[in-house]
């Protein structure tokens, strides 16, 4: 019993300085907690190093991209960044534009979509839910390449080709399942006594729905719309296919030419672009983490 | 709970007397019309987007079909061409050399970095941020670049080698032996989100088990090996079917990587490439219809594959 107590009592003063489970504290000293640090320190320094080179490297002056491995370049230059610009059919902010017009008008569709669908999920009792719900969740893991020929075909009948609409006219009819996935999750655990008192209150379902649940879900939507940013923003096989017309083209589209750019003299310009490319994500990383750490752990997404 | 916990749950539940069930068909009725109302898009998405195309292209794959003559019925002559193409074999090869050493290695790395954090560490929100971030930007163009520039011929790693006084001359990316294992190397590196989602599950294990095993004299090999694997093997197990079903649909990383060839000699032509080629490059759409049927077969095989064998290591809880 004593030992049970002393245990008992090590544990809670642990838990109280953080928030670890218990036993991992158990036979670990400072020497392996700073031994811990050391590791992660080093993967996490190597894992890092290829994006503060790729950003060093983007100030660098040509000539100094392969003389030098240092992360701080030793003049700050900007030359990368004003050819870069200029170095693609366009200037690199109407691709930039591109970018954000597609993903915004994905990000309205996937919300406004989505969260329709996984309220009736969630929240609504009709005939055949369980079956569509099943379906739902099959669709999540249905590799899209065998939809792709025939969504080609559809779209390019529709005569879609060389405009937005095959990269956002899905988003408007829910076709992302992740996201009812994760929303239907999320409005599962608000409590039910919301739908009654707002049904007592002469609320009928779509009432409920705009001034009740929704208010409620915003961490949720705005996990759907961060992960939504980033993997539009990312998009590349969509517009791949589609868009063919280079003032059209997204970001992802318009770095794909720097590929065949060869010779060191490419790099800085397209490491420039790059940077800028990813300028945006990491913004939404920092500014969202929170929603996305709690997003990824119930659903999985990247 | 995840999606596929979802689906295990959907199989199993509700036993209720025909009574119930009558009187819950009835007030659920009530509700129908509102119901379908909120599906109404999604239903449409259903049909238009997923369904129909489904459909569709299991009829195209016995066809040929070039998008301007209408598909032209051949029967089984896209799976007897499929059974004879070298070059579909060749990405079979290289698309389940990628999933098969990419996956397990990912996660090994992504488990073994989230037991390391899992200790209460100082600064875990900021470790967690920094090993997750590659997994937000893997999947970009610009990653891709970058790593076709850091295995170059005279890219980071070369030049790193070259500063130690090796004499490094091989691309690594233009190498048919070396470039698939960069494509691979990429795939590690986005462990982040496999390691969020280790975290959460091992947050989730209750500590009286550990303390329970420690007052039974349990070392700590003994503690990992009988309380966290089988506790977290349903989270591992989540992450495997999720991260095979992503792997065998990568195409980005291999078509940047590769200049969009798939090359140097076809040693990154992952399958999706070459389903690519076929059907917009060469225009066969009724043979890649057909191969990406095959692909979803593969992923469905290794799905069941998956469920099956989780009846032997995966231990639920409850």
């Amino acid at each position: 019993m004593a030992l049970m107590t002393q245990i008992r009592q090590r544990s809670r003063a642990i838990a109280e300085d953080s928030e670890d489970s218990y036993f991992e504290k158990l036979g670990s000293n400072s020497r392996t907690r700073f031994l811990r640090h050391v590791i992660l320190c080093a993967v996490g320094a190597i894992m890092l190093y290829p994006l503060l080179w790729m950003l060093a490297s983007s100030f660098k002056p040509s000539s100094e991209v392969f003389a030098d491995l240092s992360l701080w370049p030793s003049e700050w230059d900007l030359t990368n960044y004003t050819e870069g610009w200029n170095a693609l059919n366009h200037p690199f902010h109407l691709y930039l534009w591109n970018s954000f017009v597609v993903v915004a008008l994905t990000i309205v569709g996937n919300l406004a979509s989505c969260s329709l669908a996984a309220y009736a999920f969630a929240r609504m009792q009709f005939f055949g839910k369980k079956p569509l719900f099943a379906l739902m969740l099959g669709t999540l893991m249905l590799p899209g390449h065998v939809l792709l020929i025939p969504q080609y075909v559809i779209f390019n009948l529709l005569g879609w080709m060389n405009t937005y609409l095959p990269l956002v006219v899905p988003n408007f009819l829910a076709t992302n399942a992740f996201f009812i996935f994760l929303m239907v999750q999320f409005m599962r655990a608000l409590p039910s006594e919301l739908d009654d008192a707002a049904r007592i209150d002469g609320c009928g379902p779509f009432r409920t729905f705009f001034r009740v649940i929704l208010p409620l879900c915003v961490p949720a939507l705005a996990t759907t719309a961060i992960f939504t940013f980033i993997s539009t923003w990312n998009e590349f096989f969509g517009p791949l296919l589609y868009l063919t017309d280079s003032a059209l083209y997204t970001v992802p589209l318009a770095l794909r030419q720097f590929m065949d750019s060869e010779g060191q003299s490419a790099w800085g310009p397209m490491f420039a672009m790059s940077v800028v490319s990813l300028a945006p994500i990491i913004g939404f990383f920092i500014a969202g983490q929170k929603y996305l750490i709690k997003g990824i752990a119930t659903t999985g997404l990247k | 709970m995840s999606a596929l916990g979802e689906l295990s749950k959907l199989k199993t539940g509700g036993h209720q007397t025909p009574e119930q069930r009558a009187a819950r068909r009835k007030e659920a009725s009530r509700d129908n019309r509102a119901g379908y109302a909120f599906l109404a898009p999604w239903l449409v998405g259903l049909f238009a987007f997923t369904i129909g195309p489904m459909l569709a292209s299991l009829y195209l794959s016995f066809t040929d079909y070039n998008l301007i003559q209408s598909p032209n019925f051949t029967g089984f002559d896209n799976l007897v061409r499929m059974l004879g193409d070298e070059r579909l074999h060749t990405s079979l090869r290289v698309t389940f050399t990628y999933v098969l050493v990419g996956v397990p290695l990912q996660l090994i790395v992504a488990l073994g970095i989230a037991l390391l954090l899992n200790k209460g560490m100082r600064g875990l929100p900021f470790y967690r941020s920094v090993f997750y971030l590659p997994s937000m930007l893997g999947g970009s163009v610009a990653i891709a670049l970058l790593w076709r520039q850091i295995f170059g011929t005279d890219g980071l790693i070369n030049q790193m080698l070259r500063a130690f006084g090796v004499d490094a001359t091989i691309g690594y990316v233009s190498h048919p032996d070396y470039a698939l294992w960069a494509l691979i190397l990429l795939h590690v590196w986005t462990f982040g989100s496999p390691m969020v989602i280790f975290l959460a599950g091992l947050r989730q294990i209750p500590t009286m088990y550990y303390e329970a095993a420690a007052l039974d004299g349990a070392n700590k090999r003994n503690l990992f090996l009988r309380v966290t694997l089988p506790l977290l093997s349903p989270i591992i197990f989540f992450n495997l079917v999720l991260q095979i079903i992503g792997a065998f649909q990568s195409f980005t990383q291999a078509y940047i990587v590769s200049g969009g060839s798939g090359g140097p000699s076809d040693s990154t032509l992952f399958y999706t490439l070459y389903l690519y080629e076929r059907g917009f490059t060469n225009f066969q759409m009724g043979y890649a219809s057909a191969m990406a049927w095959l692909l979803l077969v593969i992923i469905a095989a290794f799905t069941a594959i998956n469920f099956f064998a989780a009846k032997y290591w995966v231990f639920y809880d409850d």
